[in-house]
């Protein structure tokens, strides 16, 4: 009895799934371009540089932002340094096990990190404190705290969202007094996911375990696409990738303003 | 009680009232008193005082009816998740059909949904299902939902008038395993009405007069 009931889909629900995307519907009574309820909560870690709670209907994560100072990259002497680590901690799912992180885990810290990162989201030349020796190093720790699909978009959006209220802690390491974190852009991530010959936004756990392929683009304000990331075994035509992305600037859009820059 | 909207809500240790009645599920004794054992919910039922839980898993019992999920094909045995502690299986020898060593996976295979019967619980709580009676069988098409098994005698209601009632005013065939696991078959649009109905009888199952509102909110979508 090695199996995991959990990564087993019902026969039944796959076929209903599907029923109901033909009809235009979802499981929770959603659109296909429909995100569920996104709740936020700013500077949840007191004592962390930033941070944020962010829950995508029953998914939950917590980022946690440290700055430290460190010596820059050498190919890289006048830049700051970003680095994305995220976390699959058995508390989140049956499925998720205890250890170093898995493939799951480091391909969502790398899709993250690459929307943040390609979006030229933070400053880094202004995180320099003296070039070729010291620079402010920005850790991002996503802790993904309960699973019902799309940790994609709920790490990316918490981590964009920590960043935004990240102060450099400069006078405890007698550096003159802290500031924010320098931010040039802000970066979403829309994920999607093909279940038969439907495309729809913000796939839940069902919807996850029974679709065929997944596509997050990562956009910023500027309706500019920064990254791509292709998963699973399906194939998305031409046609369908133009409409992601349509779709992503669109939804994107709608996030960055009701969700990002509301209400604190 | 019987002025109050709300059944009386007992924690664990609280002092149970047994007005006369014998003590039954959920109750233990103390010097003569009795006391709750779990959170949940006082009935008395035919002369017992009983604490219906609030949540929980389910623990199956001989003889119940449920709808289990396969997870596992193996030469001789299926093995079935039914929302208990414990992983059930079910063997070849407890089916209606005739099947040759190593051919399970022709008859059920990982994924399918099934109704079935538990054959035996043994002390330790594991299981044996059976499928060799008339009705028990695969399901296919439809939906299936899960609610708290708890609440499962609810959605039936007294001698199956909820049910009774979701089937006659939704047109859809519906089982309910005593596990929680809930099968509904028919037109999407009423699957979908028969869904929002058991939703709000899983919200407001602790309340009275929840039938007439449940006929309210059929009649009105």
């Amino acid at each position: 009895m090695s199996k995991f009931t959990e990564n087993v889909v019902s026969e039944i629900t796959k076929d209903y799934i599907k029923k109901l995307l033909e009809k235009g519907t979802r499981l929770d009574g959603r659109t296909a371009d429909e995100y569920r309820k996104i709740e936020v909560q700013r500077n949840f870690i007191p004592r962390a540089d930033g941070s944020a709670l962010v829950k995508i209907g029953k998914t939950q994560v917590l980022v946690g932002v440290k700055v430290e100072k460190g010596p820059p990259f050498p190919d890289t002497p006048n830049l700051g340094i970003l680095a994305t680590n995220a976390e699959l901690v058995p508390l989140a799912s049956p499925t998720f096990e205890p250890g170093p992180p898995g493939e799951e885990a480091i391909e969502l810290a790398r899709v993250v990190d690459r929307g943040i990162r390609e979006g030229k989201v933070i400053d880094l030349e202004k995180l320099v404190i003296k070039e070729n020796e010291l620079v402010w190093v920005v850790f991002a720790d996503i802790h993904v705290l309960d699973y019902d699909g799309n940790l994609f978009d709920a790490s990316s959006l918490a981590t964009m969202i920590a960043l935004l209220n990240t102060k450099v802690p400069a006078k405890r390491n007698d550096l003159g007094e802290d500031f924010n974190l320098p931010i040039n852009h802000i970066a979403v991530a829309n994920t999607f996911v093909k279940i038969g010959d439907n495309i729809v936004v913000d796939p839940n756990l069902d919807e996850e375990n029974i679709a065929t392929a997944r596509i997050t683009v990562s956009t910023t304000e500027d309706g500019k696409v920064h990254a791509i990331q292709k998963g699973l075994e399906g194939s998305f035509t031409y046609e369908e990738i133009l409409n992601t992305i349509d779709s992503a600037k669109r939804i994107g859009k709608d996030i960055r303003e009701n969700i990002i820059s509301g209400v604190d | 009680m019987e002025n109050s909207n709300i059944r009386e809500i007992v924690l664990p240790g609280d002092m149970v009232d047994l007005q006369g009645n014998k003590p039954g599920t959920g109750i233990y004794m103390e010097d003569g008193k009795a006391y709750s054992e779990i959170l949940g919910v006082k009935t008395v039922r035919s002369g017992y005082v009983n604490i219906i839980p609030l949540t929980g898993r389910y623990h199956p019992q001989k003889g119940d009816k449920v709808i289990g999920k396969v997870i596992d094909v193996l030469p001789s045995n299926w093995v079935l998740d039914i929302n208990a502690p414990y992983l059930a299986p079910l063997h070849v020898n407890e089916t209606s059909w005739k099947i040759d060593f190593g051919d399970t996976g022709k008859f059920l295979n990982i994924g399918d949904t099934v109704l079935a019967k538990i054959m035996s619980v043994n002390e330790v709580k594991q299981v044996w299902l059976t499928m060799k009676e008339q009705g028990l069988r695969k399901l296919e098409g439809g939906h299936i939902i899960s609610v708290s098994p708890t609440k499962v005698p609810r959605i039936i209601g007294k001698e199956g008038s909820m049910i009774k009632m979701l089937k006659e005013t939704t047109n859809t065939k519906i089982y309910i395993g005593q596990n929680g696991v809930i099968w509904i078959d028919g037109e999407t649009d009423n699957i979908l009405k028969v869904v929002g109905a058991i939703r709000m009888i899983e919200r407001e199952a602790h309340t009275i007069g929840l039938t007439d509102r449940i006929k309210e909110y059929l009649n009105k979508s």
